[in-house]
């Protein structure tokens, strides 16, 4: 997964800070307004939440099955509540569309993809050229993660 | 030791050429200063009081001749002809340029070497026994285990924003040489009673502002399951770790206000989920990893020394370490010179060095938390001629262990977290008792030195300790007693008011001589200190 | 008086602030008054000073300028340990002037 390619095109829809620069998926872009992860867990509804970084994200767990979008925030590139929170959605089997949004930048993009991110909806747009190449920064990798890559250690023993 | 396959150099290469994107849009004004630090400080870039500096890694202390030689040489083509060897076994150059940190890295990498991720709020270059591979009193050579966790925390996608920096320690004997449980994770390779190895995880230990011990969570962990429940214990940190305060935001704030029962619950539910999810690196792996740190080919030899030289003497009785083959020892080489600035090298000391471990120790050199190089295999047939080449090169000290061999962090004269210099007193210190002749008296004692509260100079674990404060725009130094980071660990109590450079020497004085009066057979400052209590000691300082 | 400082960018060299540019000598360091913020933000914008700060220093007799606070006067001489790499090797009583 490592040469995917990603849908550059959905950036260009506009320019409002909510707006998907860099999708990794083929499906239509979900375009559902976000309700908090309180608010998803009392009505029964809701099919796209955001999670913020205090937020429980196992607090969804029951509800994965009629999620379509789930966002994650960013309020500071510096806090990392939310690479966890994205492991954990894709570990309890979440397949929807997982978005990172808020102060989203070049540096931080190959990690949150290892993660499981598949969206990106940073709040400034980045340099298209800068981020193709920081999504292709690690030809192999150490840690097994939310993107399925075979780790360096399994290509060892294969 | 360890070599790089393809994939590590890759994985090195790929960093440098990520760092030099970084420093030129930082150079563009394409990232901010606030964006690129964390960058820069995840490649071991700070910008100190004077200059950039660059913290180089030397995973769990070891490294080769080659590499050795690259340093001296990194000091004399980008730096002004020195490095700084700290007490989390790595080396810092105080005088770096941005524009030129790529290269160093690039030159760097050409011997298997980096910076990564030796400072910013991830998980730090892992350390580990000085001693480990050489020592006669292991279970096992802790280094594998220390490369498997190194190859994990290495660009880990989950754990590169955590709440503070992470570091990690990993050791494998009774004896505690890596101050192991002031570590946020300290792990002791052992034994359980079914005669199997596997690891004790302790957790939540520090120094800083805020110092503790780490309590014990787990008693074995199966080496099959060594990186998962890491993975746990980090995870559960990064969710739930102080973010709204960065001095309450380590790992053992968490430990201590959970309580480290309920972190520990927490932990276990983590990881047996994550034993699920396929974290745990191959067990072949461990095996691959192991006859990297096999023993090289010791030879049977002589096993004492001519002792008609006295200066030699001494330093064998203090400078070496008992090795697992008898024909040989472990040589520590000295970076403390009376008078001289803790933990530095020059350039071309540093490539002395690394031709010494060539000539007398399989190629092989460590770096000591305490600031000290150590040859691990030297023939005990070798020693004297090592012994003249190091004197000749100001490198024969012999004072390990001693109230000479002082920790000192660069304090006021580099940093700029500082709020007192260290580097004087410890000059100063070394001075004094060389020339009273009192070191000998004195024995084993540690004496270390911060100057600010972080703690860097560990004086919380000093059986001596020195934290240097600021007093209304002055240099003051409060003293404390009682601390050890070994196996014996304990956090050392302030005497009371602090003093100012000239009064804090002299109070060092002071107690080394209530020790002196007061010591029974075979005690150690920190024995008799146990012993006593801190009131003679206070009396002696401050009368009654 | 209120004085300004910062590293170099590209360099890392300690600078002080001499009224339009940045030089490694204190003693050039001018007065700035209220304008700290304006001029900082300004240099810093066009990255010719990284991480400036507005200090307090007081401008001596003979017309030389010491900071008012122990780390400022180390940034401005260098390391006290090392007289051979401060800006004055050959005064090692400038060594007393930072204390």
């Amino acid at each position: 997964m490592g040469n995917d390619s990603f849908d550059s095109e959905a950036g260009s829809l506009g320019v409002s800070p909510d707006e998907v620069q860099f999708r990794f998926r083929d499906d239509e872009v979900a375009d559902h307004g976000t309700v908090t992860v309180d608010a998803c867990c009392d009505q029964t509804n809701a099919t796209a939440v955001r999670i913020e970084p205090g937020d429980d994200a196992r607090a969804l767990l029951p509800f994965l099955d009629r999620l379509a979008l789930v966002e994650v925030n960013f309020p500071t590139f510096g806090d990392g509540r939310g690479y966890s929170a994205a492991r954990i959605l894709r570990e309890a089997g979440y397949t929807g569309e997982l978005r990172a949004v808020g102060d989203v930048l070049i540096d931080q993009l190959s990690h949150m993809r290892r993660c499981g991110f598949d969206a990106f909806a940073p709040d400034k747009r980045l340099d298209e050229e800068d981020a193709v190449k920081a999504f292709a920064t690690w030809d192999n990798v150490y840690q097994s993660a939310a993107d399925g890559r075979k780790t360096i250690q399994e290509l060892r023993h294969e | 030791m360890y070599k790089y396959d393809n994939y590590d150099q890759q994985m090195v290469d790929a960093r440098v050429e990520e760092f030099r994107g970084q420093a030129k849009r930082r150079l563009e004004g394409k990232l901010t200063e606030d964006q690129f630090k964390p960058l820069r400080l995840m490649n071991g870039l700070y910008l100190q009081l004077h200059a950039y500096m660059l913290r180089v890694a030397i995973p769990y202390g070891t490294l080769n001749s080659a590499q050795m030689s690259a340093l001296g040489d990194i000091a004399d083509k980008y730096d002004r002809g020195y490095g700084h060897f700290t007490t989390r076994q790595n080396i810092q150059y105080n005088w770096i340029k941005l524009e030129d940190a790529a290269d160093i890295l690039a030159d760097l990498s050409k011997v298997e070497m980096h910076a990564i991720q030796t400072s910013g709020n991830c998980i730090r270059n892992i350390s580990s026994d000085h001693f480990a591979g050489a020592t006669h009193d292991e279970l096992v050579d802790p280094r594998p285990y220390a490369e498997l966790l190194r190859q994990w925390s290495s660009f880990h996608p989950e754990f590169t924003y955590l709440p503070r920096k992470f570091k990690i320690a990993v050791i494998a004997a009774e004896k505690d040489r890596a101050a192991m449980r002031l570590h946020d994770i300290g792990i002791q390779i052992v034994k359980n009673d079914a005669g199997e190895i596997g690891a004790r995880f302790f957790v939540g230990g520090g120094m800083g502002r805020t110092p503790m011990i780490a309590p014990m969570i787990r008693d074995f962990v199966p080496l099959d399951q060594l990186v998962t429940y890491a993975e746990g214990c980090l995870r559960v940190y990064n969710r739930y770790g102080r973010r709204d305060n960065k001095y309450k935001a380590r790992i053992k704030i968490l430990v201590h206000e959970l309580g480290a029962e309920e972190y520990t619950r927490q932990v276990e539910e983590e990881f047996a989920h994550l034993l699920d999810q396929g974290v745990e690196p191959p067990r072949p792996e461990l095996e691959r990893l192991k006859p990297f740190f096999a023993d090289p080919p010791f030879e049977d030899g002589p096993k004492t020394v001519d002792r008609s030289d006295p200066d030699f003497a001494l330093w064998v009785d203090r400078n070496t370490h008992r090795h697992k083959h008898d024909s040989y020892v472990s040589a520590v080489i000295s970076l403390k010179p009376v008078g001289g600035i803790p933990g530095d090298a020059t350039g071309e000391q540093i490539r002395t060095m690394a031709r010494l471990a060539k000539q007398y120790s399989f190629d092989e050199l460590r770096v000591m938390h305490t600031q000290n190089i150590v040859l691990p295999h030297v023939k005990i047939a070798d020693l004297h001629a090592l012994w003249t080449e190091l004197d000749a090169a100001e490198l024969g000290a012999p004072n390990l262990d001693t109230i000479e061999d002082i920790i000192a962090c660069p304090g006021l004269d580099y940093c700029a977290l500082a709020n007192a210099r260290s580097i004087p007193l410890a000059q100063r210190i070394s001075e004094r008792f060389d020339k009273s002749g009192k070191t000998a008296e004195l024995g084993e004692l540690k004496l270390k030195i911060s100057g600010c509260i972080n703690a860097c100079g560990h004086h919380h674990a000093g059986h001596i300790g020195i934290l240097g404060v600021d007093k209304k725009g002055k240099e003051n130094y409060q003293l404390s007693l009682g601390g050890s980071e070994a196996e014996d660990v304990s956090l050392a109590k302030i005497t009371g008011p602090g003093f100012d450079e000239d009064g804090v020497i002299e109070a060092v004085e002071t107690v080394t001589d209530v020790y002196i009066a007061q010591r029974e057979d075979g005690e150690r400052f920190l024995d008799t200190y146990r012993r006593i209590g801190m009131s003679p000691f206070k009396e002696a300082l401050y009368g009654k | 008086m209120k004085i300004l400082t910062g590293n170099d960018l590209k360099t890392g060299a300690v600078v002080w602030w001499t009224g339009n540019d940045w030089s490694i000598y204190v003693d050039d360091a001018v007065d700035v008054g209220d304008q700290a913020e304006e001029i900082m933000a300004r240099e810093e914008a066009a990255r010719r000073v990284n991480v400036p700060y507005s200090l307090d220093a007081e401008r001596e007799d003979d017309g030389k300028v010491r900071p008012a606070h122990i780390k400022d006067r180390v940034r401005a001489l260098g390391p006290t340990v090392r007289p051979d790499l401060t800006l004055k090797p050959q005064s090692p009583e400038a060594i007393d002037w930072v204390i």
